[in-house]
């Protein structure tokens, strides 16, 4: 029964999450923001408390279904156990309390000194994140591209094609030795990661330790054949001991269906003797659990011929000495804090504005940069598809004075100097009016025109950088602002 | 153009299968009845050889075909023209279409060494040198537009290599190439100042030049002037823009266009003949909206919707020649069509083409008609593509311009689809700096640095409406 529940609606919650991570036409996030919002990590970090609360209540209560239907990292290792065709292959194995436990302090303490590389590494929504949209929503926009193609073919307008191209190597790499690495631990052992490494796994195995519905043993009708433990993907069933570990178990069901004998069932039943004995620790762990929700919650505080085309030089990126991150993301600090590098949005960034950062300290976090688009003033996308509170939800008003950085001119690379032309290009696409085409040379009124800034309406997003004709390097760019601003 | 072209073959086909079919069966009661069908077909797809019709150069007897062969579009390898490809021309294929040109009584050909990127020259002589050099008359210009071959040297080096390009020894019609454009002080700087227009005509003399003329567009004082100096120069033919749009909407659409009405007066008053360029606007009254085509067609529905042009610009009796740049085959079979016999149009299809050309005026597209002389824009803009993609909505009527109309939302999208599809995000009208370079190269006067504007500020409306 546990198991007809589960897998229908573990398909549809990886359908949908994955669903969120490939789109690039900003059609599905309507219909399922809300899974991305559910997880637990981003809910923590967003402070989300309805979230916080239900989750920890429906872990109370069922034990950690949040692993076998919610997590879609959780999901893919169920996907790749179940390709493995060898059958009955798992063991019991004593739980490996000091790694998880050392992995789960780790993690703590990048909450709290706010290491954002670190904790969007351990993340498993965040890793799931990074696996979609780095290794699946390029095919999934190649199948798009083909399909405009043919739509074009046709002169239809059902598809529009999208450029490919990747935003950044290293979160590239992450995303294919995380793939890599979970894999090979699913096929051999099934959950190995959720209970060693996983710190979301951890601390909901401190509550479900004490949930209500739990797998059960009836030790008088166990004819102790192993069918529980070796089909057992979490490796907490030993059926010599007649035992369950459930801080590990992810309450899948599978050996309540593998149980020829009915020894096995999920069950509502008032804490036994032996339970008792284990309260206290479990009280102390979730006393834990909360402190570090708690924890979490302070560190947020803060000759001419005629015909043919020029070529064009491609844009190179300018060496920014602040990163620009994105409006709503309030300061670097919040974004360091809160991201947890998921990639929600740099997938769904319809400007190709965003991209993972590379740096060694936001590793993953979304970055800006202009080269192939700008911040327009109608988009918000990033701001609405956060979970984690890290890209707060903005509107397209707010966003028309929120200042994230400012434009500065470069005179050695501007064609009005270089190419001896008239230009302003810049100023004529400032969505604040923030350049004013002025006389190079104050004294001559015969010079020049070229741009100046008034960095006190400038917001930083980008469009004079953008459209501004100097290739490779533009001669106007945005250096981010560490705190954003509104004027 | 290719359109048209492919429509009309496959409307043949179709025409003569099915006359084919009712031949046969009809062949049991009337004989004979099959072949004069199929000799019908014939007709209408093949040219005849020896129906061309000329007209003579009043100076010098010259018997020039009334169809002139553009040599600005000449195919590629690889499909397409030299004007928009990279590629190197086919000459296999110019051969063939010269070729198939002599034979059927075409005898100007007119090239320039800016054309297909500057490969036009070399291909044209290479295609003509294999004709007896009395078949055929070779135009060519003095294309020193920009500044670095206004001296004397520069275009002194332009005009003896179109000698070695064309591998001839006289030049039969040669012209100072788009006077008008950049106005007096361009005139002045190409030809006046260096002395390049007095040696030009001393070439003349000298035989090296038959006939010295030039072609215009754009400033009209440069047209008067280079007229009033008729007495001095002796102009023996003028190359201008005429069609039945221009004749007399050319200055409505554009103030600062002429219309060819007055042109085309301002020449017969001194007797000299004219060559006809831009018959067909650069395609334009080939690619005629729906709606304005079925007119046509309902008046004459075997005619190919250019051939209506051509028969226009044919039709006044001071035409020396009506060239058209014909990159494929059927381009030239169609033509040939029209020149083999001409029939010039009536009074009443001449107001008939009238009443179309006030149609096209009143739907405000942009006068550009694909030149490309604009072209290669220093900053990338695909020029002639974003106007050709602009004024095909316009026609179509599928324009985003209103935002209570109930299909606003459906238009928008495809608007915003469509102008990704036909060009990169990096050659769109937002990346225009208005540098003005490309204006003075434009010969139909457009505006383009503020018609880009324009059309960006309109993009951008669009995008601020939500996302696609």
């Amino acid at each position: 029964m546990l198991r007809k529940i589960r897998i229908p609606l573990a398909v549809i919650f990886y359908v949908g999450v994955t669903l969120l991570f490939l789109d690039y036409t900003g059609a599905v996030h309507h219909w399922l923001g809300w899974m991305a919002k559910i997880q637990f990590l981003p809910a923590v970090s967003a402070l989300n408390v309805l979230v916080i609360i239900g989750l920890v209540l429906l872990t109370f209560v069922f034990g950690r279904v949040y692993c076998s239907i919610i997590c879609p990292l959780g999901i893919t290792q169920d996907i790749i156990a179940r390709l493995n065709p060898k059958k009955n292959r798992y063991t019991y194995s004593k739980a490996k309390n000091w790694l998880r436990y050392t992995v789960w302090g780790v993690f703590a303490v990048t909450i709290v000194l706010g290491i954002g590389s670190l904790t969007a590494l351990l993340d498993p929504y965040g890793a799931f994140g990074r696996i979609a949209s780095n290794l699946l929503q390029p095919v999934w926009m190649w199948l798009g591209n083909l399909l405009a193609g043919i739509a074009e073919h046709y002169g239809s307008y059902a598809f529009y094609s999208k450029e490919v191209w990747l935003k950044s190597l290293p979160t590239f790499i992450v995303a294919v030795v995380t793939l890599v690495a979970i894999a090979v631990l699913a096929w051999r052992n099934g959950r190995t990661y959720c209970n060693t490494i996983c710190p979301v796994g951890t601390t909901l195995g401190f509550i479900s330790r004490i949930s209500l519905f739990k797998i059960r043993f009836d030790e008088s009708k166990c004819k102790n054949c192993s069918m529980c433990t070796t089909n057992c993907k979490a490796s907490c069933i030993d059926y010599k001991t007649h035992s369950v570990d459930h801080s590990r178990c992810v309450a899948c069901g599978d050996c309540v269906a593998k149980c020829k004998f009915g020894a096995l069932r999920y069950s509502f039943a008032p804490c036994s003797k032996k339970a008792d004995a284990k309260v206290d620790e479990s009280k102390r762990a979730f006393l834990t659990a909360s402190a570090m929700v708690a924890a979490t919650a302070m560190a947020q505080e803060t000759k001419k011929v005629d015909g043919g085309l020029a070529p064009l030089l491609d844009r190179s990126v300018p060496e920014r000495k602040t990163p620009i991150t994105p409006p709503g993301s309030l300061s670097a600090r919040n974004m360091a804090r809160h991201c947890t590098g998921c990639q929600l949005c740099v997938s769904g960034c319809p400007n190709k504005v965003l991209r993972p950062s590379t740096d060694l300290t936001t590793m993953m976090q979304p970055v800006m940069s202009y080269e192939k688009g700008y911040c327009r003033p109608e988009c918000t996308h990033c701001s609405e598809v956060c979970p984690t509170g890290a890209i707060r939800k903005i509107d397209a008003v707010e966003k028309s004075s929120l200042q994230i950085g400012r434009a500065v001119w470069v005179a050695a690379n501007c064609v009005v100097l270089t190419d001896d032309v008239s230009c302003g290009n810049c100023a004529r696409h400032c969505p604040t009016q923030a350049i004013e085409m002025v006389h190079a040379n104050p004294n001559n009124e015969a010079s020049p025109m070229v741009p100046s800034i008034n960095e006190n309406r400038c917001i930083g997003c980008g469009a004079c950088e953008n459209l501004c004709p100097a290739r490779p390097f533009s001669a106007i760019y945005v250096e981010g602002y560490e705190e954003h601003h509104s004027y | 153009m290719k359109n048209k072209n492919i429509s009309r073959r496959s409307f043949l086909k179709s025409i003569g299968a099915a006359t084919v079919a009712t031949a046969a069966l009809s062949a049991c009661r009337r004989t004979g009845v099959a072949s004069e069908v199929t000799n019908d077909y014939n007709n209408l797809a093949e040219p005849p050889i020896g129906q061309m019709a000329y007209r003579t150069n009043p100076t010098n007897g010259d018997r020039v075909s009334l169809l002139g062969y553009g040599m600005m579009r000449l195919p590629v390898e690889g499909g397409g023209s030299a004007r928009e490809s990279k590629s190197v021309i086919d000459q296999e294929q110019v051969n063939r279409l010269v070729d198939y040109a002599i034979e059927h009584g075409v005898n100007y050909f007119d090239t320039s060494p800016t054309y297909c990127q500057g490969q036009s020259e070399t291909s044209t002589g290479i295609a003509l040198h294999r004709h007896p050099r009395d078949k055929y008359f070779v135009a060519t210009k003095l294309s020193n537009f920009a500044p670095a071959n206004w001296s004397r040297e520069e275009s002194m080096k332009m005009y003896r290599n179109s000698f070695r390009q064309l591998q001839v020894d006289y030049i039969d019609y040669y012209l100072l190439h788009g006077i008008g454009m950049g106005g007096m002080d361009n005139l002045n700087g190409r030809y006046i100042d260096n002395g390049m227009l007095d040696f030009l005509v001393d070439e003349r003399k000298a035989g090296r030049i038959r006939n010295l003329g030039f072609s215009y567009h754009g400033d009209i004082a440069v047209f008067d002037y280079l007229l009033s100096q008729h007495d001095k120069y002796h102009w023996d033919f003028v190359q201008i823009e005429l069609n039945y749009l221009d004749w007399d909407y050319a200055n409505e659409i554009n103030d600062r266009n002429t219309d060819a009405r007055y042109l085309y007066d301002e020449l017969q008053k001194r007797g000299i003949p004219s060559v006809i360029m831009e018959p067909l606007l650069g395609g334009r009254l080939s690619n005629l909206p729906q709606y304005l085509a079925a007119e046509l067609k309902r008046r004459a529905p075997q005619s190919t919707i250019a051939s209506w042009a051509f028969r226009y610009a044919g039709t006044p009796e001071g035409v020396l020649t009506v060239l058209s740049g014909m990159t494929y085959m059927e381009h030239l079979k169609d033509n040939l069509l029209t020149y083999c016999p001409f029939q010039p149009v009536t009074t009443e299809e001449e107001q008939f083409l009238y009443h179309i050309a006030e149609e096209i005026v009143g739907m405000e597209t942009i006068p550009c008609n694909d030149c490309k002389y604009c072209m290669p824009c220093p900053y990338g803009i695909d020029i002639p593509g974003i106007f050709t993609h602009y004024n095909k909505c316009k026609n179509e009527g599928t324009l985003p311009t209103n935002t209570n109309n109930e299909n606003y939302a459906r238009l928008r999208r495809e608007y915003l689809i469509s102008i990704d599809r036909t060009i990169p995000s990096l050659r769109q009208a937002d990346h225009c700096i208005g540098c003005h370079q490309c204006e003075e190269h434009c010969p139909q006067n457009i505006r383009i640095p503020y018609e880009m504007d324009k059309i960006d500020k309109f993009i951008d409306k669009l995008k601020r409406n939500g996302i696609v």
